[in-house]
């Protein structure tokens, strides 16, 4: 029986690369030759076989019966369908793409059986069976005759994005402008309808009703009533929280509600007919905005009726 | 009304979230082809086409009837754009009728059409202008208070949305177009998906949907096949704020129903009218609209919802289609209706076919509540 190796011995370790210098010579064939010939000119071709049927990548014989091929190399593609996929999450070093992307079975247009490729979809949401692929195609110059003179296959482009941006410079009408002024102020303008008697807020200088001009300026009390309303549960950055509450509120004196947010009351004891305030912000930090008013809150009178 | 009219053409596209195997052009086309090949004719054959949409914003493409206009084989043809909010697909149909009735056309195509997938129809009505302080988030969180009014007037029981929920959804089913599909749909899941607006939950919602439908109109002596004759048709509009506007029960949807059934001859409804393609995009809109359209008196439309009155085999079926709640490609929701409608009267409604229908009234509603478009039609010439 052989003694241990010494300690020196034992920790011996190389690295060895077994290549054949310059690489294998691998002889294509006539019928490889004529596909790989056909890639290095930007065409996929396939070969038939005496049944028919379009095989590519090509073979020199049916791989079903033996058979020889016929002569006949029909072009195919250049686009195709995905069959089925494996997504590469983590690309190794001789990998065709260093980002992630799909191993997929392309059965190009035309063809019978489907090729081996690789997909840069960006993203595995992107693969799905039934995917249109096109090929990318390695520059002019750089394509030598080999499967990766496709570098890849990309989707098909089925959407595109059409950003639209129109600026305006807003500014408030004659009337909108008066009821801000009196919001910064802290009261509420309205306006009454000379024909039918009808005060609304915000201030307007027409009717809605029956188009009259309304001249009379009405200054309406803080103070009003909760017509009807809806519990939000949808976040909206206007609002402090969620649940939160947007009311229709008939203030005292006024013929139309306005919708104001409602504060200082949990949303689910929020009735109809519940009497409310305005709560407005300390008078230096209020602007030509209806953010002057921070919300409507309870004033715990009774009820009004409805 | 003037001359006869009468729908000889009618095609739909299929309605899901995103058709992103199409174009708008081809979206659009599908219906109209289908609605050509349906009257077994060509582009050639049409005067004139009527092209409806909500509003711009929806898709981002301004103007769309310009680009659309040789997609709908209109060179050289009269091409009108209708903008009713909501209503719109009904109000298109109304314009193209009326170019009939009028004696200037003698075949129209009507077209309307939504691709919300393109972005978002919440961000498109909430655009918030500059100085105001608009607190509405969506058509839910504008429709939710009128509801909830609704609610507290008539007394009804919080299930009647959920009921009809379930029985939309259900027609939906037989529906080869719907977008919303949910076998074995139960009040208990109905109940079960949250409240998005309160009282609005979100299977008492219509999805978004992409989708389009055409319809060829023509006059009397161009009818061919079988043809849904038009009996009584009216718009109506109304300011969104105006003192004693009543929102629960709108003037402008009782006004224009009352003006299609008087040129119906209709005078009870429920009783006349055999089957109703209405306007439901929330689920409790169905016993609003049965008491703002006459088929049922204040307070008592949810009675019957809750009878089962408005189901498939009820005595007056609402939405056999499955209606908004199961398909909303906006612009051309109301359109759909007003097809559907027609459909039961051509008897070609297929597997939601209500047995001898033969007058229909088909309904829109848009803006805030504020835009009415209704006909009525006929399986007997008027």
């Amino acid at each position: 029986m052989p003694s241990d190796p010494s300690p020196d011995a034992a920790a011996l370790v190389a690295e060895h690369v077994l290549e054949f210098p310059g690489g294998y010579t691998r002889t294509t064939g006539p019928v490889i030759g004529r596909f790989l010939t056909e890639l290095r000119d930007r065409r996929i071709v396939g070969v038939r076989t005496a049944s028919g049927r379009v095989l590519v990548p090509p073979l020199e014989y049916d791989p079903d019966t033996g058979e020889p091929v016929t002569g006949e190399f029909p072009e195919v593609g250049p686009a195709g369908t995905v069959q089925s996929w494996a997504w590469v999450s983590a690309p190794r070093p001789g990998h065709p793409l260093d980002r992630p992307f799909a191993w997929a079975l392309v059965r190009l247009d035309g063809a019978d059986t489907a090729l081996v490729h690789a997909v840069d979809a960006g993203t595995v949401k992107a693969m799905r069976p039934g995917l249109r692929v096109r090929p990318r195609w390695r520059p002019d110059g750089e394509r030598t005759g080999h499967v990766t003179d496709i570098a890849c296959f990309v989707p098909e482009v089925t959407t595109m994005a059409a950003p639209v941006r129109a600026a305006y410079r807003v500014r408030p009408g004659r009337s909108l402008a008066r009821f801000l002024e009196g919001v910064r102020d802290g009261v509420f303008l309205g306006g009454r309808c000379p024909e039918c008697d009808k005060v609304y807020v915000p201030y307007r200088t027409s009717c809605p009703a029956c188009g009259s001009v309304i001249e009379e300026e009405v200054t309406l009390p803080d103070t009003g009533t909760v017509t009807t309303f809806a519990i939000n549960n949808l976040p909206d950055p206007r609002a402090p929280q969620v649940p939160f509450v947007s009311a229709y509120i008939m203030l005292d004196g006024a013929d139309v509600p306005m919708i104001a947010l409602l504060g200082d009351v949990p949303a689910h004891e929020v009735r109809q007919g519940m009497r409310v305030r305005a709560v407005w912000l300390p008078p230096e930090e209020r602007t030509l905005s209806m953010t002057a008013v921070r919300w409507f809150a309870p004033t715990g009178e009774p009820d009004a009726e409805l | 009304m003037g001359e006869r009219c009468a729908v000889i053409g009618v095609g739909q596209t299929r309605y899901q979230t995103r058709r992103r195997d199409v174009s708008i052009a081809g979206l659009v086309r599908e219906a109209a082809l289908r609605a050509l090949d349906d009257a077994g004719l060509t582009f050639g054959d049409i005067d004139a086409v009527v092209l409806g949409k909500a509003p711009d914003l929806f898709e981002g493409v301004m103007m769309p009837e310009a680009y659309l206009a040789d997609a709908l084989g209109a060179a050289g043809k009269p091409v009108t754009r209708v903008h009713t909010a909501g209503s719109v697909g009904g109000s298109t149909a109304l314009v193209g009728a009326s170019l009939i009735q009028s004696g200037v056309h003698e075949r129209v195509l009507v077209v309307a059409f939504e691709k919300q997938s393109e972005s978002n129809a919440t961000w498109a009505l909430s655009t918030h202008l500059p100085f105001t302080a608009s607190l509405v988030v969506g058509a839910g969180g504008y429709f939710a208070p009128h509801i909830r009014e609704y609610i507290r007037r008539s007394g009804a029981p919080d299930h009647i949305g959920t009921l009809v929920a379930v029985k939309d959804r259900r027609n939906a089913l037989k529906n080869p177009y719907a977008h919303l599909r949910i076998p074995g749909i139960t009040r208990e899941l109905v109940e079960a998906t949250p409240m998005l607006w309160e009282p609005i939950r979100y299977l008492e919602t219509c999805p978004s949907s992409d989708g389009a439908c055409a319809m060829v109109l023509a006059a009397e002596h161009k009818v061919t096949g079988t043809p849904a004759w038009v009996h009584g048709a009216a718009m109506r509009s109304e300011p969104i704020f105006r003192a004693g506007r009543d929102m629960v029960d709108p003037r402008g949807g009782r006004d224009c129903a009352a003006d299609v059934y008087r040129q119906a001859g209709v005078t009870d409804p429920r009783r006349e009218i055999d089957v109703a393609e209405v306007y439901v995009p929330f689920s409790w809109y169905e016993p609003m609209w049965l008491e703002n359209l006459g088929f049922a008196g204040a307070g008592e439309g949810w009675k019957l919802t809750e009878a089962g009155a408005t189901a498939l085999d009820g005595d007056i079926p609402w939405n056999a289609s499955g209606g908004v709640l199961s398909a909303n490609p906006i612009g051309a929701s109301g359109l759909i209706r007003f097809a559907e409608a027609a459909q039961q009267v051509r008897g070609l409604a297929g597997e939601h076919q209500v047995d001898g229908a033969r007058r229909a009234l088909g309904h829109a509603y848009g803006g805030g509540a504020q835009f009415f478009a209704m006909w009525m039609v006929g399986s007997d010439r008027p």
